[in-house]
């Protein structure tokens, strides 16, 4: 419990702090622009500064809501406090990050300017303000008001493009401290908005409004392109969409079905294989393509569907951790094999460890997705065409997800993976629907398969490795599900989209990569093993007497309203 | 005794694991709109029995005829037949919520496949609206028409165990086996799903029960049979076998009642199958 200081005080702290914070990135915070994102200029903020205001920003909102401000209570439904405490750390984290980044980097705290010296201790005033007031979190939010549905839709679609704002500062923030100092940030960021309430009545509103949140998804993914000048981050846009596109059709074998699958790789290299082979490339050993995108698309997802199928006829009636590593064996064979395939040590189909290079752009619709395009009075490069494609696939595998796990099979499929036994007795034949998972999981794969050897211009065996430092592997895939929540279609995107980056980003430190990936997933596993996008099975499953509490709670007041 | 063939008629029903016979020589007959007791101490082989008519286990040997056809040891054919179970220890799919466990039950009066559930067509549509509607009633049946959206895990004990009534009901089937329903439930509750039981039977459907409960037994079975140590001992009207002293000192002559505890926990599902 909090030590009950007394209110005036602590109200006190926290107003000084969050003004003084507000400031704070308008000053200069050091003397030389050797430091990335020029944090010398007074009068307008630069690189990093830009977290410590927005978490200053955030803070004072819920400062106002604690202080009680008209109209800004509502914006703190379940409660301020929290909400303020997280917010204060959110700034806090991303300036002392940034001040102790300049002090490393320029050698010595010297290099910080009175301004930087202001934003530290301005935002540990915030902090030890916001942590010394009494929590007043509401067990029970009062319901949302419904708000006409256009105005619905049009919030989902704003809500929709801060988050694409966000990630964008992400994926084009090209300094590691900027980056190390905008995860925790971000995190603090999106834990102020879960503790004010604010995260659960977007829930609410996006579960009454479907197709709004599809549409809003869709048009704030197709901003980014247009925010683009070069083709640099683009690149990084288009594999995160890779990894993604994958990660969400492992989702359904891991998330819907409960099959842990340690291999699914090799059903994205079965797909990238086929689509070189077919691809008119001059590596290639077949003399036929180029097909057209959707020839080739239904040629990769086929052969991958049939691979799936072999490999799950003999292992799926295993189960658990057998079925675990027969998948890694299986994984690791694709691997070797398309290593081998080279003419010496087997037949010639693969060129070995060189791979198939050289696969040309693909053409979809007419359209070259090799040279640029100009729509609405923007260009579209190369690998913007690309992430206008992958886009697609990713929509096509959300909609196949989103059906098949809301629909019969969807339901047989979570059966088995809550209890084999009594679905079995029910009547689902449980190897029959596991091969279907296994193989429409394949499919999916092997479609986006198709797109990525066309992306990377390349099919090449080390790209379908179990575990590597950068994704695509099994592990990282299946890292992407578990942390980034299963069962649920935003968490595995959520989940590439920060298992790409966090290598990508803080490639220096590639040494240590595996050992900070497996301290995360253990401190994940501990901490939060539902996963940052919870869906409302898990987060029973593993935080249950309090989310039991709050359900029961929930339907006695539904009942007798 | 009428003429009519049996709805159900298990004839020299032995099932071996290794050394062990669990289960050896059992006859039993359920007609049309019986409720059939079966009763026994711990470790009689009752539950196995169950598993042996259900197509978890394939008998070692003997038979089992459903409405004068043999039974196919594949638990999805004898669903769709129309034999359907609950578990004695509660195995709910605790992470959805109670209509769709329901939902799930009727797996095999749906045909809804792949590539219908991805173009939701209008047949489509109308078997889920369908599937919803008869799962609603179900639970109103049972009682739980006001949880209907609570996860299974967050639900009572007593509720559990008649979600599982309910689930196992969705396969409209014409024979109904219930592994200790009352374990573990007071005397309210009990009574309550006694009335349940016989509200089952007034839908037409026959019910076989393994249960402890004597009272339970004694108010509800138009037949009772006695399981010791994997044979049946007798069988007849609740009254003679009460009065049996074969019975009475099978009970008492079993040291190892507390051989196998009923869990009173709703959470007991095992994680790995
Ligand atoms: N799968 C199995 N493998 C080995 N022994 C089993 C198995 N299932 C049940 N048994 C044994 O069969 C006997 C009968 O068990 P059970 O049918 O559960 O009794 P009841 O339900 O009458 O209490 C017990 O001795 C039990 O240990
Ligand atoms: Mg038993």
């Amino acid at each position: 419990m909090i030590p009950k200081t007394s209110t005036p005080a602590a109200r006190a702290l926290v107003v000084c702090g969050a003004a003084l914070s507000l400031v704070s990135p308008f000053l200069a915070w050091t003397w030389t622009s050797r430091y990335p994102g020029n944090l010398t200029v007074y009068g307008y903020p630069g690189g990093s500064q830009l977290l410590t205001l927005a978490g200053a920003l955030l803070a004072a909102v819920f400062t106002a809501a604690v202080l009680g401000v008209p109209g800004l209570r509502a914006l703190a439904p379940a409660g301020a406090v929290r909400a303020l405490r997280a917010a204060s750390l959110a700034a806090l984290t991303a300036t002392w990050i940034t001040v102790g980044a300049i002090a490393v980097d320029l050698g010595g705290v010297v290099n910080v300017e009175p301004g930087g010296w202001l934003a530290a201790g301005a935002v540990l005033l915030l902090a030890a303000g916001a942590h010394a007031l009494p929590d007043d979190t509401v067990t029970e939010p009062p319901p949302a008001a419904r708000l006409p549905r256009a105005a619905e839709g049009a919030l989902i679609t704003v809500v929709f493009l801060a988050a694409m704002y966000v990630l964008t500062y992400g994926i084009t923030t090209d300094s590691a401290q900027d980056f190390l100092a905008f995860l925790p940030a971000a995190g603090f960021g999106v834990r102020a908005l879960a503790a004010a309430g604010l995260t659960a009545r977007f829930g609410a509103l996006t579960a009454r409004n479907r197709i709004a949140v599809a549409v809003a998804a869709l048009a704030s993914a197709l901003v980014f392109p247009f925010t683009q000048t070069g083709d640099q981050y683009t690149a990084i846009a288009d594999n995160i969409l890779v990894f993604a596109a994958v990660a969400l059709g492992l989702n359904i074998v891991v998330g819907l079905v409960g099959l842990l699958d340690l291999g699914y790789v090799a059903f994205l290299g079965t797909g990238a294989y086929t689509a070189a082979l077919v691809s008119g490339s001059t590596f290639s050993t077949f003399d036929i393509g180029p097909w057209p995108f959707w020839a080739t698309a239904l040629l990769g997802m086929g052969v991958s569907l049939v691979a799936g199928l072999v490999i799950g006829a003999p292992t799926l009636r295993l189960h658990g951790d057998y079925l675990a590593i027969v998948t890694l064996g299986f994984g690791e064979i694709f691997r070797i094999t398309v290593n081998n395939l080279d003419g010496t040590s087997g037949p010639r189909l693969t060129n070995g460890p060189n791979g198939i290079n050289s696969v040309p752009n693909l053409t979809v619709f007419g359209f070259d997705l090799g040279t640029r395009h100009t729509l609405l009075g923007v260009t579209f490069g190369r690998f913007a065409n690309y992430y206008l494609l992958l886009l697609a696939v990713i929509a096509v595998i959300v909609f196949v997800y989103a059906r098949a796990g809301n629909s019969r099979i969807g339901r047989a499929w979570i059966a088995l993976r809550e209890d084999e036994k009594a679905a079995t007795a029910m009547g689902i034949e449980g190897f029959r629907y596991k091969l279907l998972a296994f193989g429409l999981g394949a499919s999916l794969a092997g479609l986006a398969g198709t797109v990525m050897a066309h992306l990377q211009t390349n099919a090449v065996p080390e790209n379908y490795k179990f575990a590597d430092t950068a994704p695509p592997n099994s592990a990282f895939l299946l890292a992407a599900v578990v942390l980034g929540g299963m069962g649920t279609v935003s968490g595995p995107l959520v989940g590439a989209a920060l298992l790409y980056l966090i290598p990508a980003k803080f490639a220096f430190f590639s040494q240590y990569q595996m050992m900070l990936f497996g301290l995360a997933l253990i401190l994940m596993m501990r901490f939060r093993p539902e996963g940052l996008v919870p869906d409302r099975r898990h987060r029973l499953e593993f935080h249950d007497e309090q989310v039991a509490a709050a359900e029961a709670r929930r339907t006695a007041a539904e009942a007798t309203a | 005794m009428s003429t009519t063939p049996p709805l159900l008629r298990a004839s020299g029903v032995t099932m071996r694991f290794g050394g062990l016979t669990a289960v050896d020589g059992v006859d039993l007959a359920v007609r049309e709109n019986e409720i059939v007791g079966l009763i026994g101490p711990n470790g009689a082989g009752k539950t196995t029995f169950f598993n042996c008519l259900t197509g978890l286990y394939v008998p070692t040997e003997g038979a089992v005829l459903f409405a004068g056809e043999t039974l196919p040891p594949k638990p999805a054919r004898v669903t769709r037949a129309g034999v359907a179970r609950t578990f004695q220890n509660i195995r709910l799919f605790a992470n959805m919520s109670a209509l769709e466990n329901v939902i799930v039950g009727r797996h095999t009066r749906t045909r809804a496949g792949l590539l219908s559930a991805l173009a939701h067509g209008p047949r489509y549509r109308r078997e889920e609206r369908e599937s919803r509607e008869r799962a609603r009633e179900l639970l109103d049946f049972v009682g739980l028409g006001g949880q209907a959206d609570l996860l299974a895990r967050s639900l009572s004990y007593g509720a559990q165990r008649r979600l599982e009534i309910a689930r196992a009901l969705a396969s409209e089937p014409r024979l109904l086996l219930l592994d200790e329903p009352t374990a573990g439930m007071n005397p309210q509750e009990t009574a309550e799903t006694e009335e349940l039981v016989r509200s089952v039977r007034a839908r037409g459907v026959a019910v076989l029960v393994i249960e402890h409960d004597m009272r339970f037994i004694m108010n509800l079975c138009d037949r009772v049979a006695v399981l010791v140590q994997g044979t049946k001992l007798t069988e007849g009207a609740p009254g003679e076998v009460q009065a049996d002293e074969r019975v009475v000192e099978a009970y008492l002559g079993a040291p190892d009642d507390e051989e196998e505890p009923t869990p009173r926990s709703p959470q007991n599902r095992e994680r790995t199958a």
